[in-house]
């Protein structure tokens, strides 16, 4: 064995050595912030957080189930924007996108995509907080729908072509038209993946702050019907956390565990799902 | 009984569902260039009033109406450059780890838990940032002041929010970014490649370095240019730990302010038109700037998945 290759098998253990502790170190990361939301949160989740309304200033106690409602409806305007549009769309581009047009959806995906939340919001607040001149459930729920259009685009197009040709042409020899074939065939068959695809936009979005700041504000009441301003959990972290008050520290924990569980949660179950096959029976 | 016509795309309910499928897929291209448009439109004001000039002053004062955007794109372009420098180092070791040294199964565990981070919600981070990382900048700043205080990037007082302590949190937000993509990459890389370096000698080290990664190049740069692209628009944490004071300095402990950031803060209070037009502006040159990158990216990244032969697929 000769110096020069002792040294250069130094060398390598050195920088192998190095990017097993990059490694730790990006885990160790993940592992703190979930651990130290998971303590700092657990002591502050109470059941009245779940179910009472936010207690005035310097009033211990007090909860957030406005804001987690507020969430909530916020999420159902989202999906009634975004699913309808990514899911047609996705089916457009999987079952008949192949020209320029196709290409101009997904180049207009991709830029979509790439906007910054913020601008989202400017340009809900400009075409419809102006004009209607409140904040609202819907301005929000309408922004948050935006954003998640790219991804459910993608995802029920990428679940789409993963569906064997053969089911198409099958069904096509059977005598279906094409689009019976896709409303019966071809979307049962990549079903499981595409409903995952959607809930997976959807949690994307149930963590946006900046979309919501312009559109639907917040509110530390109640808020009735669809057209008056909300609070979300995302809002009410940020809000809470910048508060110079204790007690809504300890609340913006609570609402950021309460938070991180639902997005975390719904994706760990969306990948094992997932795992086991997105093509399968319906 | 006649067996139907043969003939292809005349079922009405064909011409229906695909009309119906197109008409939403069109509606992409409308939602994209409709952003476009009102951004451009709604800045009309401010472009005529402060033309160009707008990029490179930074005067920022709503009440004499006076608006230039040089510290928020300063803030901006400082922090995410700060950001990559750190992440891209930690990203690119963890993806090398990851794709060439541990066993697979292991490997694909560990980069199933660091992809959970990417769904992490920014306020979350920003949460996190304000309660640990900001207390800890401060106890950090203040021990650092008395030896590095007379050095410009280390000048001031030690605020805990700041230029360095927002790039921090930003390098931990893209982190896994960074680690996803570039992982892929290096496992689209062909074996071959790999046993021709070891086959003439090469160390598993060397192979890496001298191959591998030149091989991937383009790619790595396309996951660099994606973090970038969260880091430029990321709006929640940012705001929480950088000060927001609109000024350009050179120290990195210095309280700074991003495009981003002054949107979330001032949109909401700006009474005057001019003042709004100023703000969406500003969310003009953030989108222009977002969608070059993005556009860098795509094509970086295209290029190395269409190259074939990749390895354990």
């Amino acid at each position: 064995m000769t110096a020069t290759y002792r040294r250069r098998r130094r060398v390598e253990r050195l920088m192998f050595g190095a990017t097993a502790a990059a490694t730790v170190t990006t885990l160790g990361v993940l592992v703190f912030l979930l651990g130290y939301l998971a303590w700092q949160g657990a002591s502050s989740l109470t059941w009245s957080f779940l179910t009472a309304l936010p207690a005035p200033v310097g009033e211990p106690g007090g909860g957030m189930a406005n804001a987690i409602v507020g969430s909530a409806k916020l999420l159902f305007v989202a999906a009634l924007v975004g699913i309808p549009v990514g899911f047609l769309g996705g089916v457009y581009l999987a079952e008949y996108g192949r020209g320029a047009v196709a290409d101009w959806v997904r180049y207009a995906a991709d830029v979509l995509n790439g906007v910054p939340s913020i601008v989202i919001g400017i340009t809900v607040y400009a075409l419809v907080v102006i004009p209607v001149g409140h904040f609202s459930t819907l301005a929000g729920g309408l922004a948050l729908g935006l954003m998640m259009i790219p991804v459910a685009l993608r995802a029920t197009e990428e679940f789409l072509r993963l569906v064997p040709d053969s089911l198409r042409e099958a069904a096509l020899a059977l005598g279906a038209p094409r689009w019976v074939a896709i409303v019966r065939v071809v979307i049962p068959a990549a079903s499981r993946g595409i409903a995952t695809g959607l809930l997976l936009s959807l949690a994307r979005v149930a963590g946006e702050t900046a979309p919501l700041l312009f559109t639907a504000l917040n509110n530390r009441f109640w808020s009735p019907g669809w057209s008056q301003p909300t609070a979300s959990l995302p809002v009410m972290i940020f809000t809470y956390a910048i508060a110079p008050y204790e007690e809504w520290h300890q609340q913006a924990w609570a609402a950021g565990l309460v938070l991180l569980t639902l997005v975390l949660g719904t994706n760990v179950a969306a990948r094992l799902l997932l795992r086991g096959g997105a093509i399968g029976s319906a | 009984m006649a067996p139907a016509p043969l003939r292809r795309g005349t079922h009405r309910g064909d011409v229906v569902f695909r009309s119906l499928s197109l008409g939403f897929a069109l509606s992409v291209i409308a939602i994209a260039g409709t952003i476009a448009v009102v951004l451009f439109r709604q800045s009309a004001l401010a472009r005529a009033a402060f033309g160009w000039r707008f990029l490179w002053t930074s005067s920022w004062d709503p009440v004499a109406l006076r608006f230039g955007a040089l510290p928020f794109i300063y803030g901006t372009l400082a922090t995410t450059a700060i950001a990559i420098m750190i992440a891209l180092p930690l990203g690119l070791g963890a993806a090398i780890c990851l794709a060439e040294l541990m066993p697979r199964r292991l490997a694909d565990a560990l980069t199933f838990l660091i992809e959970l981070l990417v769904a992490v919600p920014s306020v979350v981070y920003g949460l996190v940032g304000v309660f640990i990382l900001v207390p800890a900048m401060r106890s950090f700043e203040t021990i650092v002041q008395p030896v590095l205080g007379s050095v410009p990037f280390f000048a001031g007082p030690a605020y805990g929010v700041g230029l360095l302590t927002a790039s921090i949190l930003l390098a931990v937000m893209i982190v896994p970014f960074i680690v996803a993509v570039s992982r892929e990459v290096l496992l689209a890389v062909p074996q071959s490649q790999r046993d021709a370096a070891l086959a003439l000698g090469a160390t598993r080290w060397e192979t890496v370095r001298d191959v591998v990664i030149p091989y991937a190049r383009s790619g790595i740069l396309g996951s660099v240019f994606l973090a970038l692209a969260r880091a430029l628009g990321e709006t929640m944490a940012v705001t929480m730990v950088i000060g927001n004071r609109p000024e350009v300095s050179a120290s990195l402990f210095a309280p700074a302010y991003t495009m981003a950031a002054v949107l979330a803060n001032e949109f909401t209070e700006a009474t005057d038109k001019v003042y709004l037009a100023a703000l969406v502006e500003i969310g003009l040159v953030l989108f222009v700037i977002t969608l070059g990158v993005n556009a860098i990216a795509r094509v970086l990244i295209a290029r190395v998945r269409r190259a074939p032969g990749a390895a354990r697929p």
